[in-house]
């Protein structure tokens, strides 16, 4: 129940509105509704709720815009044009504009025998099993969570058989498109089969003048000896507003390396929830952020160790300029039967301008007796006689500091282990770096 | 080439160099010799642009320019190369993407075209080679897992593929042996040119028995203190730098 003397804010209020507007007869109306209850009945997160100290989302979100028109397909096209961070990847693709699924734009060649597929949209229209799937988690415990089920649109319901192969990776383009502000929110469920081997790569973009919102979440059930690599791309727009949730649930034996790469948006807040559901799996959870302007960018991460025997290896990396702010927030949590628990935790962070600013907050909660957990965090300035040294050489100081960034940043990448995605995110690094330069020299 | 006329140089409020005087002539290899911690390598990095390093007094003119005033890389582009006495390890940047930047920004700087990979490649591996550097040194990152002579090495190959005309050289010969001295000492004499000057700063006499210096200066306590010929190596050599530092004392 909302408390009666709690005033919304006018982007509650919004929200409040388009829910009220939404279609009446629909499938999961009822899931709809408790969990816009959940949400409301707090409202947006803000600085004295302890998982949003650095991202004070009631403040950093005024305006809440109704759901997404969808888009024609003239200005879908023209959107995913400028989708192409993995242009160099040979990869298979399920396009969202606008937060639904367009198959005309979509490409499963090369796949299609390993997966099977249906959008969400598809699913609720039927009704059917995905009602319990969504009842599996509780909207209570975030407000991403609770908005995502409030509004959800449309999504990936995507599974890789058993001991499938994948011969490309499969990429799920979220792309906002047209001129006019809206919320685009996708719910999007991976299963992994048993033994099988997939790259996914999730990417979103969007344009730059535009006050759009996404809110992505994004279920993935790894099964028993799976291997995955899953790499996020969030390139939004510069005025967007990004929340998204990665949820792996790992089964014995697997092994899940999700990076998440950040360098777009006003306002990102990219969230892993990772939890070890077997034993003697691993997990490679690894992420850059780069910022700049009025930006602000939040990696939070829980990773929660129930079973014996697991694996967890943290490193994220952040370059922040201009007047931006980075948030990383790292848990561990180790259960009491989860011993033998191996969990390395690092953050490292670049400040390039006096008014850049980076938040970390490492925590580990350990309840089993043999384990070996760490954690570490730096935050600093480019080191001054590496600059030196370069300089030395010829090179000119923007030209050294963007070489330096690149090679800091390069230490997280290049554990994706996948030349082709490497490459790819290693070039967009280059790029935000080239337009960077005013902001490193201030 | 190179003139320095009353050079006093402050670091955190303390002075190290206390009115140095210096005349380097084309074609002309200098020997610096001093105890440590007379200033020597304070003075590679005056040249060089460190900016810590405070001048109080006096100036350096590099072929009549104002060297004071230039930014390192500008030092760089102009012709001024300090080997350093501990080359620095830069993780994550490729040994052969920081020579192919170097040469080109130099080259840019100069208003000369980049040299394109098959040029570039040959150019290193020639250079490499004479200095007995494998190409799988080459493939790490800069400096990172090399010995100590690795480094010094990869210093004078960096000296030989950017070719500049005054060229500054910190201790190359500490943590040398007998053999990587040869080589390193052959690389450096290959480079001999009547358009370019050495300042070879050293410990030790031995480096000088392969560089042949036409001038030796003796350095005490942010001073030159003595020059002469080839000698004078010798004769520190032989009586050591007692000497000089008690006379600074
Ligand atoms: N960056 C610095 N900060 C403080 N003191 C310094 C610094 N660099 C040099 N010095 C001091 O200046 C003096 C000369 O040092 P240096 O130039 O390294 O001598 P050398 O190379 O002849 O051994 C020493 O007393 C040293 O401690
Ligand atoms: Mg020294």
């Amino acid at each position: 129940m909302a408390e009666p003397t709690r005033i919304r804010t006018k982007a509650e209020e919004a929200l409040a509105n388009h829910f009220a507007a939404l279609d009446g007869d629909d499938p999961i109306r009822e899931i709809r509704a408790t969990a816009f209850d959940a949400f409301l009945s707090k409202g947006l997160p803000h600085r004295r709720i302890e998982d949003w100290k650095y991202t004070d989302l009631r403040n950093l979100m005024r305006e809440a815009p109704g759901p997404a028109v969808p888009a024609g397909i003239d200005d879908a096209r023209a959107a995913l044009a400028g989708a192409d961070v993995f242009d160099g990847v040979d990869r298979a693709r399920l396009v969202f504009v606008n937060g639904v699924f367009m198959p005309s734009l979509s490409d499963m060649a090369g796949v299609a025998g390993d997966i099977e597929f249906a959008s969400l949209n598809a699913f609720l229209a039927r009704g059917g099993a995905v009602l319990d799937r969504f009842a599996g988690t509780d909207p209570g415990e975030s407000p991403i969570l609770a908005l995502n089920s409030a509004f959800v649109r449309d999504g990936a319901i995507l599974r890789v058989k058993d001991g499938a192969k994948l011969s490309r990776a499969v990429e799920i383009a979220n792309v906002f498109a047209g001129g006019k502000p809206g919320l685009q929110t996708m719910r999007h469920q991976v299963r992994i089969g048993r033994g099988a081997e997939a790259t996914i790569l999730e990417t979103f973009s969007g344009p730059d003048g535009v006050a759009y919102q996404t809110n992505a979440v994004t279920e993935v059930q790894v099964d028993a000896d799976a291997r995955v690599r899953w790499v996020v791309a969030q390139e939004e727009g510069a005025e967007a507003i990004h929340l998204h949730m990665l949820i792996p649930r790992i089964a014995d034996r697997a092994v899940f390396d999700p990076f998440n790469f950040a360098t777009g948006a006003r306002v990102a807040r990219a969230e892993i929830r990772l939890a070890f559901e077997g034993e003697a799996a691993s997990a490679g959870i690894r992420g850059i952020a780069v910022a700049r302007g009025r930006q602000h960018l939040d990696a939070t991460l829980i990773v929660d160790h129930a079973l014996p025997n697991c694996t967890s290896k943290e490193l994220f990396k952040a370059a922040i300029g201009g007047e931006a702010k980075g948030v990383f927030q790292g848990k561990i949590i180790v259960r009491p039967d989860a011993q033998k628990t191996d969990g390395q935790m690092m953050s490292q962070a670049l400040l390039l301008s006096d008014g850049a600013e980076f938040s970390n907050k490492p925590e580990l909660e350990i309840f089993a007796d043999d384990v070996i957990c760490g954690h570490g965090a730096t935050c600093g300035q480019i080191d001054e006689d590496m600059l030196f040294f370069l300089r030395s050489r010829g090179i000119d100081k923007s030209e050294a500091e963007r070489l330096l960034i690149q090679a800091f940043l390069a230490e997280a990448i290049e554990e994706i282990g996948e030349e082709a995605v490497v490459s790819a995110l290693e070039a967009r690094t280059r790029h935000w770096l080239g337009a960077e330069q005013e902001v490193l020299s201030a | 080439m190179l003139e320095i006329k009353n050079l006093h140089v402050e670091v955190e409020g303390k002075e190290i160099l206390r009115g140095i005087d210096l005349s380097v002539e084309d074609g002309t290899v200098h020997a610096i010799m001093g105890p440590n911690g007379s200033g020597k390598s304070t003075l590679s990095y005056v040249l060089a642009g460190k900016e810590e390093y405070e001048v109080t007094a006096g100036e350096v003119l590099f072929n009549g320019r104002n060297l004071l005033e230039m930014e390192p890389d500008e030092r760089a582009a102009a012709g001024v190369f300090l080997a350093f006495q501990y080359p620095i390890e830069i993780p994550g940047v490729g040994t052969m993407t920081f020579l192919r930047t170097a040469l080109n920004a130099q080259r840019k700087a100069r208003g000369e075209g980049e040299l394109s990979t098959p040029e570039f490649m040959r150019l290193v591996r020639e250079a490499a080679q004479r200095l007995n550097i494998s190409s799988e040194m080459l493939k790490r990152p800069l400096n990172v897992g090399f010995s100590g002579g690795e480094k010094k090495r990869n210093e004078i190959l960096q000296m030989a593929l950017l070719a500049p005309t005054l060229c500054v050289m910190d201790e190359t010969d500490s943590g040398l042996d007998i053999d990587a001295l040869r080589i390193v000492a052959e690389g450096v004499n290959a480079l001999r040119a009547p358009n370019r000057s050495f300042v070879v700063i050293t410990h030790y006499q031995r480096l000088l028995n392969h560089i042949v210096p036409d001038v030796v200066h003796v350095m005490s306590r942010g001073r030159i203190v003595r020059t002469g010929g080839p000698e004078l190596a010798l004769e520190l050599e032989e009586k050591g730098y007692a000497d000089y530092v008690e006379e600074a004392a």
